[in-house]
């Protein structure tokens, strides 16, 4: 029998404000445990929870970004359970009146389909706090400071197929929240987290099976790993006459298996009710459009830009538009160029993407600018260096030596362009290569290129290559 | 201390006493009447500075009404470095880090704080009998009690150990035991005083009120408590009224509504004659008499036992033996850990409420109990809002009966809850109420609930306070 995978995610972006959701601490990551814990975040007996209005802008931006409708009243819910790293005993979340609902998101997959994936909502909560477990001798610490940070939980609809759908959506979520800037991304800090609900289904079949969640996966690889571990386990379970539990499982990367951590039966129930300590949050025609106006070009609309208006290649322009700053990177280098969308790209994609990632940086982290390699590529342009000679400028720019032109006047890489130069050296190879001439002549015109390369040689690589092409080419005819 | 609170700021005033002379006396007053275990904690070293400070704020002008009057905290406000129990084995040792907006409020004014007072354990209660401390006593006859959850401060103000005190009102916790202990007890607007750092019970309708021996001290104290705090986000911000000047309006163009429903089956006569009497005197101060009906009155009771005990279940989730409160001994897991430190640490009526209010929010009986329980609550709201259409105040008894014998209903919850029906639909609908001392019944003190629209607490104590000009039944004390 043939079988169906079906998936849903729930992605937790963690919104990126300088306080917590419904109190004045900071969220910054990585302080000493329980220094940025307020009163409120350990659950002080009288303490109360004020929203802090810096994560409305963030939820509507990203509901306007998924084509969503922006609840203009919506509903903290208590989501109740013990627990030591919640210090209330409840969660405040969002239940029947979520922020945002009714969302979608086009997500391009690697073999150029594009995937409509519906979000059916995006709810505001609060994180929990953490347990130590390793940190004290039969002990378990717990630290407060993530308890109460501002979660959006991004749900989808079930409707993703296969490991390899379900991660593609993934990264297409990443970058739209890091895009908006409402949520850093960062997954090994736990800024951006997700949880899949997978089960299979027979061919044809379209009743749901039996799902299993997977928690708390925190890399790409790891997702696309644990869910088709999952599959892979249902399938098998199904197929010898198993049924499948439902239930919440954890992914053990090592030993690349899923297990199982609570099953249905012992799962808490929730007793969901409208928080009494906080009114109904309120959203204004005029919140929304302030929102709205601040927007910026979203990566779908951006990428088609530069296919249709800077005739990009499909690939060059989801490439750029992966991340904001790669793709603001790009334009800045272009406009500053003065066009040539296709060079910037090449370069964008290429040496810069290269050196970035072998020094382990990120775009914004650049040592070199996009007007400073709009510099160089213009002297690429004008024909004062050739491409082959700029590739060691932006090594040596990289290097921090300075600026292309100081570079190439103190290296003295100036291409020669003069004719009688060049005339010079290819008559010198035509004379010192008297057989190959006389192969070219017989018709190897593969031949061409020794002789470009040896007239290169002589002139110490700086040669134009265009005019040397051309030179060669009317000489050797002779 | 029979003076009133005007009285004695223009003894202050006049230098006829200090601060730290009263708060001393008001000390002196509690040690001596410690019988009644009114007081959870006495503070009487942070008494005596607030007092110098008080002193010092007297030498100034302009120091405010409240500058050197002493008074008591219900154990429910949050106090920083003074232990703050809630009347709780559960928090028997636990020292707030800091304060409640209502204790800032205080401070601020230079009112002298000397102490705790007794409660029932989470506020949960009509008897003052739900207590870790033990019950209190009603200081018009020792045997009863002084009513709920605000037991202690009702028996302090009666006893005339303070002249006025907090408290806290959820379903009538300060209005019935004001009416037990024949003091005057004011329940402001949902909203209007700030609950940052007053324990929850349930916090759709908790509300910080005040105990006094008439209108007049209450509006003291609320031009001192109320107002907006933005650390609480169902505070209202709204601008306060001058309660002081609305004291003097008088009643010629009143209309009281006379709710038929608050003069039901459960109501002594004694109690419903007395009230009838305290009518029949504001006939003759000029206002009118309404006959009204709130039909929906029969659902407080329900509405009110399934929304209070819902939130109350998830209000104390917290106390669970990790951060702070009492912890079980030796604990083997962490199932062990809750099960034990919750068991041990909380009360028989606390463990009730939060088994039925956990049962009411439960899947499969939310919509049977707690959605029905809300769909009954706008109910009753809808029908003082329509029966404030055509009166101004709504009266009626403020308890069926006078205060009951001390462990007379201990052994049925049902009995007592039936005791708030008059209190808990006020809650219910957010609104202000007012109960005030209108005559005795078998020698024991009887109050009268005046009701009002949302924000109308001027109007409300106005009423009081002219009642009050014309009777002497609030200046009646039981005899030590």
């Amino acid at each position: 029998m043939s079988w169906q995978p079906v998936i849903g995610l729930e992605i937790h972006a963690q919104l990126s404000t300088a306080s917590k959701l419904f109190s004045g601490a900071s969220t910054a990551y990585g302080a000493e445990p329980n220094t940025q814990a307020a009163l409120l975040d350990v659950a002080m007996p009288g303490t109360l929870p004020v929203p802090n209005r810096a994560v409305l802008d963030k939820a509507i931006a990203f509901g306007l970004a998924v084509d969503a409708t922006i609840a203009r009243q919506s509903v903290f819910a208590r989501k109740n359970y013990f627990y030591p790293d919640l210090p209330k005993g409840y969660q405040i979340s969002q239940y029947e009146l979520p922020i945002v609902a009714d969302g979608k998101l086009a997500v391009r997959l690697d073999d150029g389909r594009t995937l409509e994936v519906e979000i059916q909502r995006a709810h505001l909560e609060e994180d929990a706090g953490k347990s130590l477990h390793d940190a004290f001798h039969a002990a378990t610490g717990l630290d407060f400071n993530r308890a109460g940070v501002p979660l959006l939980e991004i749900v989808s609809a079930p409707v993703l197929h296969s490991a390899q759908d379900a991660v593609a959506y993934l990264r297409t979520v990443h970058t739209l929240v890091r895009w908006l800037g409402v949520c850093d991304g960062n997954m090994a800090e736990g800024s951006f987290r997700c949880d899949a609900n997978v089960s299979v289904r027979p061919a044809g079949e379209t009743k749901l099976g039996t799902r299993t969640e997977i928690k708390n996966v925190n890399s790409f690889r790891f997702v696309e790993k644990a869910i088709e571990y999952e599959i892979e386990r249902q399938v098998r379970a199904l197929e010898n006459g198993e049924t499948i539990v439902q239930e919440t499982r954890l992914y053990d990367a090592a030993a690349h298996r899923t297990f199982t951590m609570r099953s249905k039966e012992d799962a808490d129930d929730y007793r969901y009710f409208p928080d009494p300590d906080l009114p109904p949050l309120v959203v204004t025609d005029v919140d929304i459009d302030a929102v709205r106006a601040a927007l910026p070009e979203l990566p779908d609309a951006r990428r088609r830009r530069y296919v249709e208006a800077l005739g990009l290649p499909e690939a060059d322009a989801t490439q750029l538009c992966a991340d904001r700053a790669t793709a603001d990177y790009f334009e800045v280098a272009m406009s500053a160029l003065g066009g040539d969308a296709k060079t910037c790209a090449n370069w964008v994609l290429g040496e810069l993407a290269a050196a970035l990632n072998a020094a382990n940086l990120v775009v914004e982290q650049s040592r070199v600018s996009a007007p400073a390699l709009a510099r160089l590529l213009a002297r690429v342009r004008e024909g004062a260096i050739s491409g082959k000679i700029a590739k060691d400028v932006f090594a040596a720019m990289w290097a921090g030596e300075g600026d292309a032109d100081a570079i190439i006047e103190r290296r003295g890489l100036t291409q020669i362009s003069d004719t009688g130069a060049l005339a010079a050296a290819v008559d010198a190879v035509v004379a010192e290569f008297p057989a190959q001439l006389a192969d070219y002549r017989a018709g190897n015109e593969k031949l061409l290129q020794f002789f470009v390369g040896q007239a290169m040689k002589r002139l110490r690589g700086q040669g134009n290559p265009q005019q040397l092409n051309a030179l060669l080419r009317e000489r050797l005819k002779i | 201390m029979a003076s009133s609170i005007a009285q004695l700021a223009q003894d202050l005033r006049a230098r006829k006493i200090s601060a730290a002379e009263l708060a001393q006396a008001a000390l002196a007053r509690a040690g001596a009447r410690s019988e009644l275990n009114a007081f959870i904690t006495l503070d009487e070293a942070t008494a005596l500075v607030a007092a110098q400070r008080a002193d010092a704020a007297l030498a100034t002008a302009n120091a405010p009404a409240l500058a050197g009057i002493p008074f008591a905290h219900k154990d429910i406000f949050c106090t920083n470095g003074i232990r703050t129990t809630c009347a709780s084995r559960m928090l028997e040792n636990f020292v707030p880090p800091y304060d409640a907006g209502v204790v800032e409020r205080l401070r601020d004014v230079h009112a002298v704080s000397i102490g705790k007072t007794n409660m029932d354990e989470f506020a949960m209660g009509s008897s003052n009998e739900n207590s870790h401390f033990g019950a209190v006593k009603n200081p018009w006859d020792a045997t009863r009690v002084p009513g709920g959850s605000s037991g202690g401060s009702a028996a302090a103000v009666a006893a005339g150990i303070v002249p006025f005190a907090t408290g806290t009102d959820t379903g009538g916790s300060v209005r019935q035991p004001a009416a037990f202990c024949g003091i005057t007890g004011l329940k402001p607007t949902y909203g209007r005083v700030s609950r940052w750092g007053m324990i929850a019970y349930a916090s759709s309708l908790d509300c910080a009120g005040v105990l006094a021996r008439s209108a007049q001290d209450c509006m003291y104290a609320l031009s001192a408590m109320a107002g907006h705090d933005p650390r609480d986000a169902t505070s209202v911000a709204r601008g306060l009224d001058n309660y002081d000047a609305a004291l003097s309006s008088k009643l010629s163009n009143m209309k009281i509504g006379v709710a038929r429903e608050y003069f039901g089956a459960g109501v002594d006569a004694g109690v419903a004659a007395a009230v009838r009497d305290a009518l029949a005197q504001y006939e003759r101060l000029g206002a009118t008499l309404v006959d009204i009906s709130l039909p929906n009155a029969h659902l407080a009771i329900p509405a009110y036992y399934v929304i209070a005990p819902a939130e109350a279940s998830s209000n104390l989730a917290r106390y669970d033996g990790v951060r702070y409160g009492h912890r079980c001994a030796d604990p083997q897991t962490l199932e062990d850990l809750y099960t034990r430190s919750r068991g041990e640490g909380f009360g028989a009526e606390v463990r009730r409420r939060i088994l039925v209010g956990t049962y009411a929010l439960s899947a499969g009986y939310y919509d049977a109990y707690y959605l029905r329980a809300q769909r009954a609550r706008r109910v009753i709201a809808n029908d003082f809002s329509e029966a404030f259409k055509q009166v101004d105040l709504i009266a009626g008894p403020t308890a069926p009966t006078v205060a009951f014998k001390l462990g007379e209903k201990t052994a049925d919850p049902l009995a007592m809850y039936a005791a708030d029906v008059n209190t808990v639909a006020v809650n219910l609908a957010g609104l202000p109420a007012i109960s005030i001392p209108a005559g005795f019944s078998d020698g024991l003190p009887v109050g009268l609930q005046l009701i009002a629209p949302a924000f109308a607490e001027g109007p409300l104590l106005a009423a009081a306070h002219q009642f009050q000009l014309a009777t002497d039944w609030h200046t009646r004390s039981p005899g030590a």
